[in-house]
């Protein structure tokens, strides 16, 4: 275990370090004093005001940026070190392939969840002492779906990583699948649901698999009752199934994706060639 | 100690190994020699247990350096022919040795001052930050403060001014009794002293393996 620990610590000490996480943390952190800034606390837009309307604009647009950040940043973490013989030299000590794969994971994880998290947190104490009102069950909420969307889109990095040789093919197939994730939220659901090429069940699944738009729809439920601004999608998920079931679905199935592609990827990784 | 079973690992269609057979026991220092493509490298990866072979296999001390490479890689030194950029601190990259195979800081500090490198003012420093002569010196210095039975050398003085080769082969001199040391190099006439036999690689294959006094 001690290993496995070695190689987060320095893998999240290394990260820390790096150009890519200081321009991460600041968008993060930047988007939740720009809110602030901006007075989207004190503004009242169908219905959602204060803290709630702040972490609900902070949410949407963490559903769009997130993804691709973990992604591009995540994906040339084992194919980078191969490329530059990192890979080589790291891995001629005693060090298990199980716990250089998950060591690195758990490093990982923790830098990109981290910023999130924080960024949301100041938000909350920041909130708090202008004295608005703190909406604790979106705050919780929030903070399972980010975990769970982190861990989904860190899984499939990882995965993507681990059968790359070039971490130049790597970033091309990690933006191929933010952009096919992203089209297969409500935009290209419904049009294909308005073409009627596709029967009913079939698009419901397509969302259904799709941590995005998992995570939009759960993001959205609880301000939004009437699912009005939800798309026709969303709608027909909740009608269908409880709300409680499908917070729980949408923070549950990312979290078993996550760990379903990492796993994949490390199946991959111990039988390929280290470099 | 090192037995290399007909070994064959091909790259697509390009054969980089073809059915290579030899064997390193203790007290084996060997110079290993080819022209660039010669499957030397190929060689060294496969006993490090990084490439799985297409047939044979490899054997250190018995044990299969894929299957059981935290007992094998134990045993082993490794230094590359270029440092690679590793973004850690040295203190880091130390910690990282020390931990995982049980390194002795101090004794890698030790080889260091004896490599003319000045560890304690650079710990903070990034490894990737060293000059390429300061990085080879601290691998050589880790290699050697790990005590391997086995020591592999990819072309390690590529980065070293004449003065830290003579630092390095005369530790190397000191450190070599009882070990297999396994030099990969395209100048004999710099490890000629150190080693005891010499292997000739083409195109994937042995050429020549001859023992010299």
């Amino acid at each position: 275990m001690k290993n496995l620990y070695l190689i987060a610590y320095l893998d999240l000490k290394e990260s820390m370090r790096a150009k890519w996480f200081l321009v991460y943390s600041l968008v993060f952190g930047g988007l939740i004093a720009l809110f602030f800034i901006a007075g989207v606390t004190e503004s009242q837009v169908m219905g959602f005001s204060g803290l709630s309307r702040l972490l609900l604009m902070y949410i949407q647009i963490t559903i769009v940026i997130l993804p691709i950040f973990i992604l591009i940043t995540t994906v040339r973490s084992i194919s980078g070190d191969r490329d530059n013989h990192i890979l080589e030299y790291m891995l001629s000590f005693a060090i298990s392939l199980r716990q250089y794969y998950w060591g690195k994971i758990i490093g990982r994880f923790v830098t990109v969840y981290m910023p999130v998290f924080l960024a949301m947190v100041i938000a909350i104490v920041y909130g708090s002492a202008i004295g608005a009102p703190i909406p604790w069950g979106i705050f919780f909420l929030y903070t399972g779906l980010l975990f769970a969307l982190s861990s989904a889109f860190l899984g499939i990095a990882f995965f993507i990583s681990s059968f790359v040789k070039s971490s130049e093919v790597a970033l091309g197939i990690a933006f191929f699948v933010w952009i096919f994730l992203l089209a297969f939220i409500d935009i290209a659901l419904i049009s294909l649901m308005m073409q009627n090429r596709f029967n009913e069940e079939l698009i419901i699944t397509l969302a259904l698999l799709n941590p995005m738009e998992i995570f939009r729809i759960a993001a959205i439920s609880l301000f939004d009752p009437e699912l009005t601004v939800m798309g026709p999608v969303a709608f027909t998920i909740l009608d269908t199934m409880s709300q409680m079931k499908f917070v729980l679905l949408s923070i549950g199935y990312p979290i078993l994706l996550g760990l379903a592609f990492a796993y994949a990827g490390f199946s991959i990784f111990k039988k390929k060639d280290l470099v | 100690m090192i037995k290399v079973n007909s070994l064959t690992k091909k790259f697509g269609q390009n054969i980089s190994l073809d059915n290579v057979s030899c064997e390193f026991k203790k007290n084996d220092y060997i110079a290993l020699m080819g022209a660039n493509g010669a499957g030397k490298t190929t060689l060294i990866r496969s006993i490090l247990g990084y490439y799985h072979p297409d047939e044979g296999n490899v054997l250190i001390n018995g044990l299969d350096p894929i299957k059981q490479r935290v007992e094998v890689l134990a045993n082993i030194s490794f230094v590359p022919q270029l440092p690679p950029p590793i973004k850690l601190s040295i203190e880091e990259l130390m910690s990282y040795v020390s931990i995982s195979s049980g390194i002795d800081k101090d004794l890698i500090k030790h080889y260091s001052n004896e490599m003319k490198l000045d560890i304690n003012a650079n710990m903070n420093k990034s490894f990737f930050k060293l000059s390429g002569g300061m990085k080879q010196k601290l691998l050589i210095a880790i290699s050697l403060a790990k005590k391997s039975g086995i020591i592999i050398y990819d072309e390690p003085t590529a980065n070293l001014d004449p003065k830290a080769r003579d630092d390095f082969y005369r530790l190397l001199k000191q450190n070599e009794e009882d070990k297999v040391l396994l030099f990969v190099t395209h100048r004999l006439e710099e490890v000629e002293e150190l080693v005891n036999r010499q292997i000739y690689m083409d195109l994937g294959t042995i050429t020549s393996d001859e023992r010299v006094s």
